[in-house]
């Protein structure tokens, strides 16, 4: 069924024609929106376009990166300020979903999907919307809370501080193929180091729930001590608290919760 | 509901055409322009059986939406032979068995294409990426590798 499709020069341009209609969809790379179209979805009838080079920038010099929110995943590869988040950028799709998705779009993609929120939560993210009311920033969390209540909003942009070293973020995707495949589970750990002690974990979990989570337990057994091989025992038989994991194709509830904590042990203790 | 006009340049030639609202390239391409050669398969995402190039970007056809393609340049595997000669990687394709039934063949030859011509020796770990997006229920994909690698003049570091 035909859709109408306005397309505008500026973000603020889209934004105000989404905050003015609720049915209409902002299609950003196509792969969640247009996925729906294909399959017949027709509670899509408008779709709003931006074609604003300021949702493709990325800043990426200092040590708190913001990304635009029409990046795609083959634009953050290619970038090498950005070597923290290439791990899970690689983990989308193949070379023609990176090609198209973008990170603004993954912030709304449901289960299995949704990988790279995954990495941006545990990171502390902040997303920048646009509403009727002008643009605000959420912390991550807050904007995961509200996804459903967002379609009014036009989401900007992303932003996270760039991690300490290199080995203070980690990041493993579990899937039943390779190089591609979508997530049986997503574990994201942001692990920093002072003083030979951990401070300020964030553990962040996909299809673990039905979106991205804060696996809070686990972080308190991380918190303030040496990520040592008691700390990560901890951590892992507290890693399933507050989940609610699905049975799907991909694999059961009770399977994700068996694996979760031996490959979060697997992910603190740099094995394979 | 009224239509768009759509310009884009197609396998080197300027077409035009009209498009309902929210038509994706893939439908574009096969039925008001007539190249078969991108493949419906899933309408997800998940096969990549309509890859394209687009601007020599390796794409979905059927998530992208048909506008978004104006004033750019789409290539299909219609546009990879010469008149009656092979591309490179079709005549690989074809002395290394790397098509059975053949309906993923345009998408893979696609891929493959997006890769040589951004690395034109690949290792075999750089062409099993490359054809990560695009599925094969015949071959096992072995062939398809081997041809790939074989197009690109290194069998023998493979």
């Amino acid at each position: 069924m035909p859709v109408t499709v306005r397309t505008f020069g500026s973000a603020g341009e889209a934004a105000s024609a989404l905050s003015s209609d609720r049915t209409a969809r902002y299609f950003g790379g196509g792969t969640l929106v247009m996925r729906a179209l294909n399959e017949g979805d027709v509670s899509i009838s408008s779709i709003v376009r931006a074609n604003d080079v300021a949702l493709r920038r990325i800043e990426a010099a200092g040590p708190r990166v913001t990304i635009g929110a029409g990046v795609t995943f083959a634009k953050i590869l290619a970038e090498r300020d950005l070597a923290f988040l290439h791990a899970p950028a690689r983990s989308i799709g193949g070379p023609a979903v990176r090609n198209m998705g973008t990170v603004g779009g993954n912030l709304f993609a449901p289960n299995p999907y949704g990988d790279f929120t995954v990495a941006l939560l545990a990171l502390d993210a902040t997303v920048s919307v646009q509403g009727g009311f002008g643009a605000r920033d959420l912390p991550i969390d807050e904007f995961l809370q509200s996804r459903e209540r967002q379609a009014g909003n036009l989401v900007l942009s992303v932003s996270c501080p760039r991690p300490a070293s290199s080995d203070a973020f980690r990041y493993r995707k579990i899937t039943r193929i390779r190089p591609k495949g979508a997530s049986v589970i997503t574990l994201a750990a942001h692990v920093p180091m002072s003083g030979g002690r951990v401070l300020g974990a964030r553990l962040a979990l996909g299809s673990m729930a039905p979106m991205p989570i804060r696996a809070r337990a686990a972080e308190r057994a991380l918190e303030g001590r040496p990520l040592d091989t008691s700390t990560i025992t901890a951590a892992a038989s507290a890693i399933t608290e507050g989940t609610s994991p699905v049975d799907d194709a991909l694999g059961s509830a009770w399977y994700r919760r068996e694996i979760i904590g031996v490959h979060l042990r697997r992910l603190l203790s740099d094995q394979e | 509901m009224s239509k768009t006009a759509l310009q884009f340049r197609h396998n080197g030639r300027d077409v035009a055409i009209f498009v309902d609202g929210g038509t994706n390239l893939l439908v574009a391409l096969r039925e008001l322009i007539g190249d078969m050669t991108p493949k419906f398969g899933c309408g997800q995402g998940g096969c990549g059986a309509c890859s394209v190039l687009i601007d020599g970007e390796l794409h979905l056809a059927c998530l992208t939406l048909a506008e978004t393609a104006a004033g750019r340049s789409v290539e299909t595997l219609d546009g990879l032979k010469e008149g009656p000669n092979l591309h490179p990687l079709q005549r690989a394709f074809a002395d290394n068995f790397a098509a059975q039934c053949g309906y993923c063949t345009p998408g893979m030859l696609m891929a493959a294409k997006a890769l040589l011509d951004r690395n034109p020796q690949p290792s075999r770990a750089e062409v099993v990426e490359a054809i990560s997006g695009n599925i094969c229920r015949c071959t096992g994909y072995e062939p398809i590798i081997n041809a790939v690698l074989a197009a690109a003049g290194n069998r023998a570091r493979a």
